[in-house]
Order: C-alpha cells, then structure tokens, then sequence
C-alpha cells in the first residue's frame, strides 16, 4: 500500500529503521476499537437477538426485530422520515449553493465567512430553543401578529412537520454552505466568462459550466446534511409533534420507554445502513471524484478549524 | 423597504445590452439569498438577545430588565452546576482525545503499517454516522459492561467523537508540513522522543490547538448522544437546558443564552488574537 500522498507536498518517505506507526496510532485504533466498533458490533448481533422482558436481550436467535420493522406503523415512520430529511435536504442546497457562490465572488471572503460561522458555533439547543422562542403559542411570532392586529387567536406553528423542516434547514444550512463555498472557490470563474463570451446565457453558464465542475462539493454537502437530518433525534422532539416523529425518536422510545433493546437496534441498523449506501454512492463515482470529496471534507474539517483560530490564515479566507 | 446596500439605476429605454448585463450580475440573485440567509441565520439569535431584557416572563415585550440576568446568576445553582459537570467533561475529553488524535495523526500520516487501512475508517466513521446511533450503542454498550452511567460515560462518549475532529486537524496540518525537516533532525542524532517533542509536536501545535478548541465546543454542545449516556446526577448544561425548555420559553435560558452566544464571540476572537501572537513569535 502507497502511504497517503498529499496535494501539494511530496509523498513522504516511509522510513526504513524502525517503525513507529503503530506506537503513535496504537492508542487512537484501541479507543476506537473499544468504544466504537465494540458497541457498533453490540447493537448487530442485539438486532438479532429476542428481547428481554424488563429491556435488554436474551442469548436466543430471533428476527422479531426485523420482522416488527415491516410492520406499517415503523414504515411509515422511516418513508416520512426518507420524505422530510430530503426535502429539507434540497432547501437546504438550493439555499446554500447560491450562499456559497456569493462567498467565493465577494472580495470580504474572511468576514462572510464569519458570519456564516458565527451561528454554527451556537449552541445547538440554545439555537432550536431561539425558534420556539419565535413560533411558541406564546411566542415572538405570535405575540407580535397580535400587537400589529393581524391576528386574535394564536396560531400553532409548531408542533408540525413544516416547523421540523424549517428548524432543520436552520440547523444545517452551515454545514451546507461551508463545503460548497469551498468548491466553488477554487473554482476557475473565467470558464464562465469564457462561456458568456461564447454566447452562453447566464442560467447555461450556471447549469452547464459551473454547476458539473463542482459536482464533488454538491455531493459533500449532501452528505453533510442529509445525514445528521435523517438521523435526527433533539429537533423533532423540540418542535415536532406526535405526527413528525422521526426514526431517531423511534430509537430513543424503543430503548427507554417501551425497552425493546433487539427493535431499538434494528432501526439504528436501518440508519446506518442507509448512511453506509450514501458513503458507497460516493465511492461508486469514479475514484478522482471520491477523492476529491475526501478532501473537501478535510477542508470542511480545516476551515472549521481555522474560523476559530485565525480566519485569516486560511488558505481561501485571507484572499482579497 | 430599506435596502442595506446601494442599488444602481438600471439603464434606461434601449440601452445597450451589455450594461443591463453588467448591471445584473452587480445586483446577483446570490447576493440576494446570501443576505437573506444571513438575516435567517443571525434572527432568532437577535431575538433572543432582545427578549433577554424583557421584563414579562412571555414573549410579549413590556418592559427593560436585568431580572433575569439576576435569576441566571443569582438563584440558578443547579444550572451552574450543570455548567460544572459539563466543563469537567469537556476540559477532560478534550484533553484525551487531543494527545491520542494527535499521535493518531502522526502515525497515519508518515509511517506505514499493518492497520492503517483500519484507523483510517474507524476515524472517518463516527464523524459521519449520525449521533444517534453513537449514543445508542454506547449506551447499550456501557449496559452491557455494566458501567454505571455518569460523568464518567459520559466522559468517553465525548472522547470518542472528539477524536476524529482533532486528528483530522492535525492531520491536516501535518500534511503541510515538509517531511525533509524530520529526516534531517534524524540525520542530526535525534532520537525518535526527541524529534516528536521538539520538531512534530511545534509544528503540528496549530493544528492540535485548534483541534483541542473544537473539541471543547463540540463537548460543551452535544445533547443527543450525553442525553444517552447520562445518569442521574450527571446533568449537563446541554441536558439542563433541555428539561427548561422542554415546555416552552423560559426566559432564565433567553439570558443564559446570550452569555454563551457573548461567551463563543469573545473565547473566538481572543484566541484568534492569542494565536496570531504565538505565530508571530
């Protein structure tokens, strides 16, 4: 195997005295090996296995647990759960996308970014409180439809399954916007000049010209978000009612109210299995573009990194 | 309505086409969602800022007050202690998964050995499984080891999804860093001890700061997964904000709620400015 070459330096040499790899990343495989895959491979074989009458499992081999998953109660929960993570995924990119072309353009890159930033380092609840602060019965919203005469009764906005989407394009348009203004920043913009000049219209230039060549960040910020959406857990419990239950509530109900340990694990499987297609997905576009996606998410990982410590050492941010 | 930024006359009659055109792609319809999404972001934060001064318990203005700054400092014990548990947890996790990350990175990025392919997919994993299925098998696991839920659960769940964040920083630092320099300080007679401590580990310290800083973040804001592993008696602020506002507003967390906003700007910038010193230096 060739050790892993990175974009701009030379491949490092693999030294031939001692071998010290494992000395350094023996302590990052144990952690992980204990406290990650042990308990991935726990909730697999509990998956299988019957379930204990007071939660937890008993050591008999059963598929109860998949079988209860095709009951129509829990299917119609996953398809509701499939429908809204998508949809709230494509808001989330169709607002992101122009979000992260106008950051690339602009010549203040290392104060936009910050603003984008800013409220992605709140506090996650803190941020899905501000909207129930906002859509409550008693809330902003409300109090303030009222005061300009608008309205006598308040109206529920939340509780539904429009408050969870809304909340979740709030909640992960940062995750969208940072990876596809990275894209598009090192995107060369005088192809679509170029394209103009050919007699391109704008809308072509975007759809032809622009929007193939940053196929790998699209595809990272999909992934950013419809993955932590289709996981949900904290925001429809918040703002959802009973009817925008998600599977991540699912999982939380099966393992502390109702204790059905070997259910609760299927589901996660079921989650885990639908993330795992969408890494392979990634994998199955040719490998340059996989790659390419790879290192987006390092630059994702960096440009988080670097809003915190020095924005302006940042290799896009500090541009004029 | 107030545009916040100057909008150009459009040309008039049958102006040429080129100006129109230049004229459009001044006023973009990016800039447009850009700034919309930027009042769409930041509004809710301002309204909690706004109604933190708010005398009434509701959302319904009537009058300026500190009252609940005074509730928030004042009478909130168990919401500082809450605050106590979860700096613990973070300071501590934090710590542990930047020394492992750290060295984690060091071997993946420059040596090569047998279980490399492995640490590489176990570190890219959990940054992309979603968080609850970290915390539910953890929780599961934690059962099955019979390990009592508490701070200290708590404290290796936030370790392990804190690990990738900071070796994946690291490693990309070391990435930039020109691998020539080690092999020289071997040349010179250093020992492995001594090239990590006085070579790698300076010029990876961006990158592990850094690292260490989002760790931090990362542990004093996760619900999902603390919610998990959490026992009696090991509330996290996270968790403690969860039970207040579960029912609706509460006007203490509007309060709580702009220091930690006030608190993430000021911790930023004064680091940034920490950091640029240490550069310089």
């Amino acid at each position: 195997m060739k050790p892993a070459a990175s974009p701009g330096s030379a491949t490092p040499p693999i030294r031939a005295t001692r071998n010290y790899g494992l000395t350094y990343a023996g302590p990052t495989a144990l952690w992980f090996s204990f406290f990650f895959v042990a308990p991935l491979l726990i909730i697999v074989l509990y998956s299988f296995l019957k379930k204990g009458l007071y939660g937890g499992v008993e050591p008999i081999f059963s598929l109860d647990a998949y079988r209860a998953l095709i009951n129509p109660t829990f299917a119609a929960v996953a398809f509701k759960t499939l429908v809204s993570s998508i949809i709230a995924t494509i808001i989330t990119i169709l607002i992101a996308l122009p979000c992260g072309y106008f950051m690339a353009k602009s010549r203040h890159q290392t104060t936009l970014l910050l603003l984008v930033i800013i409220p992605f380092w709140t506090n996650f609840l803190i941020r899905v409180y501000a909207w129930i602060a906002i859509l409550g019965n008693n809330g902003f919203l409300n109090n303030f439809l009222h005061r300009v005469g608008l309205t006598h009764e308040y109206i529920q906005f939340l509780y539904n399954q429009e408050a969870v989407i809304l909340v979740l394009v709030y909640m992960y348009l940062p995750y969208a916007i940072l990876p596809l203004f990275s894209t598009i920043d090192k995107f060369d913009f005088s192809l679509l000049e170029a394209a103009r000049d050919l007699g391109a219209t704008k809308t072509q230039s975007m759809t032809k010209i622009l929007l193939p060549n940053i196929r790998a960040g699209v595809f990272t910020a999909v992934l950013f978000t419809f993955i932590p959406i289709f996981g949900a857990y904290a925001v429809p419990l918040l703002v959802g009612g009973k009817d925008s239950y998600m599977l991540g509530n699912v999982i939380a109900d099966q393992l502390t109210k109702t204790r059905n340990w070997p259910l609760a694990s299927a589901i996660s499987m079921v989650i885990t299995a639908v993330t795992t297609a969408g890494i392979m997905v990634m994998m199955a576009m040719n490998k340059r573009e996989a790659t390419r996606v790879m290192e987006e998410r390092r630059a994702f990982a960096d440009s988080m990194a670097d809003s915190v410590v020095d924005p302006a050492s940042h290799p896009t941010g500090g541009q004029a | 309505m107030n545009i916040p930024f100057p909008v150009r006359k459009q040309p008039q009659g049958e102006a040429s086409r080129h100006a129109r055109r230049a004229y459009r792609s001044r006023f973009s319809l990016s800039q447009t969602v850009f700034l919309a999404s930027i009042v769409f972001l930041f509004m809710p934060l301002f309204v909690l800022v706004l109604y933190s001064f708010n005398e009434s318990k509701g959302m319904g203005w009537t009058r300026f007050s500190l009252v609940w700054y005074e509730k928030l400092f004042l009478q909130s014990d168990d919401l500082w202690r809450a605050f106590g548990n979860s700096a613990i947890v973070a300071f501590s996790s934090a710590g542990v998964a930047t020394v492992i990350g750290t060295l984690g990175a060091i071997g993946v990025n420059w040596y090569k050995f047998r279980l490399k392919v492995y640490v590489q997919a176990i570190t890219f994993l959990p940054m992309i499984l979603p968080e609850i299925i970290i915390g539910v098998s953890l929780l599961v696991f934690f059962s099955g080891i019979k390990l009592k839920l508490g701070l200290v659960s708590i404290f290796i769940a936030h370790t392990t999804f804190n690990l990738p964040f900071v070796y994946l920083m690291v490693m990309a630092r070391l990435d930039e860093f020109d691998y020539s320099i080690i092999e020289a300080a071997h040349d010179l007679g250093a020992t492995e001890r001594q090239t990590l401590l006085r070579v790698i580990l300076p010029a990876a310290m961006p990158g592990f700061i850094s690292g260490f800083l989002t760790a931090i973040t990362l542990s004093l804001e996760d619900f999902v997964i603390t919610f998990f592993v959490s026992g009696p008696g090991s509330t996290t602020l996270p968790l403690y904000v969860y039970s207040a506002i579960r029912f609706g507003v509460s006007p203490v967390i509007n309060a709580l709620s702009v220091v930690m906003i006030l608190g993430t700007v000021i911790l930023t910038y004064s680091l940034r400015n920490f950091l640029k010193y240490i550069a310089a230096k």
